[in-house]
């Protein structure tokens, strides 16, 4: 007798396809795309002894932009306008004209960038417990993005590319130049904060 | 003669599917890769403020969330700012056994990199937000971001 080759059944996988399909639309309900995004920031650690931290700065060097329970801003001692705070801010931090109301500069040697003249300059944030956070948010993101600015035009200057196409230690080196001095006041005095 | 013409009836080959699942499949992991699992239910309001210089957070498997704001369920809560913590409201003395216990499901190495995400409601009022912060600082979590939209530059 001849024996007949036995060929195995295909396997019926058409149901494989409705599985997937359960699994993908699983998943679709329980994730969110959404990525998260923010302001990223730096507490500054607490301290036992507050008094020890307490640092004198010298007035020229503090830009104090306070905002109140009405959500109004001030800065420069006058009640002041957020599309405006931007420029005042990066007028602040980089001094161009050397003026003596504004803030000094201390020469610093940067790997990298050589001698730079970097500004002492702090930006004291100031808010009532009645503040909302929309206005808070809004004045942190204008301040923000005059660091931004700044640390954007050095990169252009010393490495003629934009801050954001620089490699790392390009990146250090201009963070270092034009430091994030945010310090949000503590009730009592300014301190310096130490905020990245 | 031979005949020209097949006297059985002609049809159309069934199409082959095999290939279908490992389309949806291939659409599967893409999903799983790019989202996040929704870790818990919100159970206050979330209405994010609008900001244009905002980053993304690198690494998600490192951040953990406090949401701050009115609750939905205003006659089970009440209508003042609460903050809420994995899937339940709690006080602000909850904050610190909330960081302790997201820094020991984490690895040693991965602990000083953690960072906590506020997410405010827009409506929130600063003293809450500066109190959950001042936790914190006690806690040690001394990253954090304050949750934003990406809002168009104005100017």
């Amino acid at each position: 007798m001849a024996r007949k080759k036995k060929s195995v059944p295909a396997l019926n996988s058409s149901s494989m396809s409705d599985i997937s399909f359960l699994l993908l639309t699983f998943f679709l309900l329980t994730s969110s795309i959404n990525t998260d995004k923010g302001i990223p920031r730096r507490l500054p650690p607490m301290n036992d002894k507050p008094k020890e931290n307490t640092i004198k700065i010298h007035e020229n060097n503090i830009f104090q932009v306070l905002v109140d329970k009405n959500d109004r801003l001030f800065f420069d001692g006058a009640v002041g306008d957020i599309a405006l705070l931007k420029d005042r801010a990066k007028e602040f931090l980089s001094n161009p004209q050397n003026l003596p109301n504004l803030p000094d500069k201390k020469q610093v040697n940067i790997p990298l960038l050589g001698e730079v003249m970097v500004s002492q300059g702090v930006i004291s944030l100031q808010n009532d417990r009645g503040t909302s956070y929309d206005i808070y948010v809004q004045v942190q993101n204008e301040l923000e993005a005059a660091i931004k600015e700044l640390r954007d035009e050095m990169a252009k200057n010393k490495f003629y590319r934009s801050y954001s196409d620089c490699t790392h230690e390009q990146q250090e080196a201009v963070d270092k130049a034009v430091p994030s001095t945010i310090s949000e006041a503590e009730p009592v005095g300014v301190k310096e904060g130490g905020k990245k | 003669m031979a005949k020209f013409t097949n006297k059985e009836e002609r049809k159309v080959p069934g199409m082959n599917t095999s290939s279908m699942s490992d389309i949806i499949f291939m659409f599967l992991f893409f999903f799983m890769v790019i989202s996040n699992m929704r870790e818990s239910t919100v159970m206050v309001h979330q209405n994010m403020p609008k900001a244009s210089e905002i980053q993304k957070l690198e690494q998600k498997s490192l951040v953990s969330y406090i949401y701050i704001g009115t609750p939905l369920d205003a006659k089970k809560y009440g209508i003042a700012t609460r903050i809420q913590l994995n899937d339940q409201i709690a006080d602000l003395s909850d904050i610190a056994a909330f960081i302790e216990s997201e820094r020991a499901q984490r690895s040693e190495s991965e602990r000083a990199l953690l960072t906590t995400t506020l997410k405010c409601d827009k409506e929130v009022k600063m003293g809450d937000v500066t109190d959950i912060k001042q936790e914190l600082r006690k806690a040690g979590a001394l990253r954090i971001m304050y949750a934003a939209g990406k809002a168009k530059k104005a100017y």
